[in-house]
């Protein structure tokens, strides 16, 4: 058995993964801004920011794929 | 002096005709004792203008040496001998030779100090570029590599006509900024930014590049769209234009990225996006963007073929490399996956990763510029990046599910060619300042602060989470076999349109003329045929009746003559003979 085949390994993965986030969360607390944009001075503005992009990103592109996409061989007709 | 003639162009391009002449070790250690003789001749050039030359009256520069040129000079040197290596074990000459000669022609753009050297170096580039594609000898890449140097044909022609405009108004062929004014600078622009694969020029790249050899697509990647990058930062540095192309080129690119199925063809879709973070930088054009782009593109050379090594080994191991074909590699390749994984957070830009050093610098020039827009559309694609080229690729290629493929690590050279590269990928994002310190416009920035760091990790993970949160939904698009449709539509279609009309067209006028002369040229040697076997007819039917032939015999006579003149078997004396009756007549009616 390789390592990712046992689900506990991945949920271990998935746990350090999400204290990570939460840590970064905290460090935010602790740092000196010098901010270019008024909106950088929120709280967690980069990982608010950071996660709806992805998620836009995937879903936007969910619709493009009904626009644009075709067979494998679409061009070899 | 012959050093002078020594231009690090030529080192390579003339090497490259020696390589069909060696076999075995012997070959290995010229190809790569060629970049190391250029290496050796870059630190001893000397600054300023050197081996120029003169052609009907206009200057030529073959090696113009400044701050700007040599950070492309070292970059492309490394990446000539990190490429060669990765495919010391490849036995094509043609692949070796065209490998040679396309990255000797990228030096010599590099150096070119005037538009009749860069032009010719161009085109060498072109060509034998389409090489490397043709390489593969698939019929797909075969079709590839065709669309691909037609592309690039009218690309140079731009460029062409645009120099000619140029020397016109300029009087002269050496170059240095030019700016954005009159049709001559336009044509100038089209043309390189059709090399940098700039949207919508951009088609021919996620067509071609992804047909290569596993080992010629590392080389594809890493020069043509570079050399055009270094000669927007030389030629248009703050073109306007430049920033809004540079913006849209660093999201549209990743939609499709997250839909392809083919690796290769994601990272060609993540080089348009990594093209244009620096096309913007120079559209920005401050010292600050443009040390960026630069810096960007050194960086972006390293980990950029890293990610095709890493991928080109999966091709050459298992030949595949589609999503939907390969996964759980990492059981079988942990060193490959290890090296694909540094790449993959070098062009996501993660602290101590050399994407993290470079990039940065063009997000901030766009903050200090107060470019509200531009800042947000570039961090949207720095997390976007991170989505489909850190994690989709190392994902989909090591991780995701088991395709049940059982393989080994790839050659040690391949390996050795990874780790180099991984290496300086974390070298240069922890240590930034040899970088720094060769960059045209010297450098203030610090990249380390505690905001930037916990800011750029905070938009990764989160991207991160959202990412793993749609595959542990379901929600995430599946991998599906499938061809997405972009720009090259509409020349694909448009070759296929006016090849149908031309077809059918020109075939329908061809055969039309030929039905018509066919036609007319019978009708004719109908009539002149005719009109002999008539007229001899009429002077003899006359001489044999004043000679007193009647009846039958007359009609036999007349029979057998009309025969001889239809079959040509007339004696030749008759032939004589009419003639002088005509000639006889000629004479006395004139």
């Amino acid at each position: 058995m390789a390592l990712f085949d046992k689900p506990k390994n991945v949920s271990r993965l998935l746990f350090l993964f999400y204290c990570s986030l939460i840590l970064l969360l905290l460090a935010e607390l602790f740092i000196h801004k010098h901010n270019a944009f008024p909106w950088e001075e929120s709280f967690g503005f980069f990982a608010v920011y950071g996660f709806v992009s992805c998620v836009l990103l995937i879903f936007l592109a969910k619709i493009l794929r009904l626009i644009v996409m075709r067979r494998e061989n679409y061009y070899d007709r | 002096m012959i050093a002078d003639l020594l231009s690090p162009a030529l080192i390579l391009i003339l090497g490259a005709g020696l390589v069909p002449f060696l076999r075995g070790k012997a070959k290995s250690v010229y190809l790569l004792l060629l970049p190391a003789a250029v290496w050796l001749l870059l630190l001893s050039l000397p600054e300023g203008r050197a081996c120029t030359g003169e052609f009907w009256g206009y200057t030529l520069v073959f090696c113009r040496v400044d701050k700007l040129s040599m950070v492309f000079g070292y970059i492309f040197c490394i990446m000539t001998f990190l490429g060669l290596l990765f495919a010391l074990q490849v036995k094509d000459d043609l692949q070796h030779t065209a490998a040679l000669v396309y990255a000797g022609s990228t030096l010599g753009v590099i150096y070119a100090g005037d538009f009749l050297t860069l032009y010719i170096f161009w085109e060498f580039m072109a060509v034998s570029s389409t090489f490397l594609i043709l390489a593969s000898r698939t019929r797909e890449a075969r079709d590839a590599g065709f669309r691909y140097i037609l592309v690039h044909l009218i690309g140079g022609l731009f460029l062409l006509a645009g120099i000619v405009l140029y020397v016109q108004t300029r009087g002269t062929l050496e170059f240095d900024y030019i700016g954005l004014d009159g049709a001559g600078s336009w044509l100038i622009f089209i043309g390189i930014a059709l090399n940098a694969a700039a949207i919508p020029l951009h088609a021919w790249l996620p067509d071609a590049y992804p047909m290569g050899t596993p080992s010629s697509t590392v080389f594809l990647s890493a020069f043509t769209t570079k050399s055009a990058v270094y000669l927007m930062a030389r030629t248009f540095p703050g073109a306007a234009p430049l920033i809004w192309i540079g913006a849209i080129m660093v999201f549209v690119p990743i939609f499709y990225a997250v839909l392809e199925n083919d690796i290769r063809r994601v990272l060609a879709y993540s080089l348009l996006n990594q093209v244009g973070f620096m096309l913007c930088g120079i559209g920005i054009g401050t010292a600050l963007a443009l040390n960026g782009a630069v810096s960007h593109a050194f960086c972006h050379i390293l980990y950029k073929a890293l990610l095709f090594m890493a991928a080109g080994s999966v091709l050459h191991m298992t030949g595949k490399i589609k999503c939907t074909e390969i996964g759980g590699l990492y059981k079988t390749m942990p060193l490959t996956c290890l090296f694909c994984m540094v790449g993959a957070a070098s062009i996501s830009a993660f602290p101590l990763f050399s994407g993290f050093v470079s990039k940065s610098m063009v997000v901030s020039a766009s903050a200090h510029e107060k470019m509200a827009v531009v800042w947000l559309i570039l961090q949207f694609a720095s997390a976007g990046v991170f989505h489909h080229a850190g994690i989709k690729v190392p994902f989909f290629t090591f991780f995701g599910h088991d395709s049940g493929i059982r393989t080994r690590e790839p050659p040690w050279n391949m390996l050795l060619a990874m780790g180099l590269a991984a290496f300086m990928c974390v070298g240069l994002g922890i240590f930034p300042d040899p970088l720094y310190r060769i960059l045209p416009f010297p450098v203030d920035y610090v990249p380390y602060t505690g905001a930037h760091v916990i800011g750029q990790l905070q938009l990764l993970m989160f991207g991160a989470l959202a990412f793993a949160l749609l595959i542990l939904s379901g929600y995430y698009p599946p991998e599906i076999r499938s061809t997405n449709l972009d720009a090259d539509w509409f020349y694909r279609m448009f070759g296929r349109g006016a090849y149908r009309v031309l077809d059918q067209g020109l075939n329908t006028v061809n055969a039309r003329a030929e039905q018509w002369v066919r036609t007319l040229s019978t009708g004719l040697s109908v009539v002149f045929q005719n009109m002999t076997s008539g007229l001899l007819l009429f002077f003899a039917v006359n001489g044999w009746a004043l000679l007193g032939y009647r009846g039958k015999r007359l009609e036999m006579k007349k029979y057998r003559l009309y025969a001889d003149v239809q079959k040509g078997s007339l004696p030749i004396g008759f032939g004589a003979a009419v003639a002088t009756v005509f000639i006889f007549l000629i004479f006395v009616c004139t």
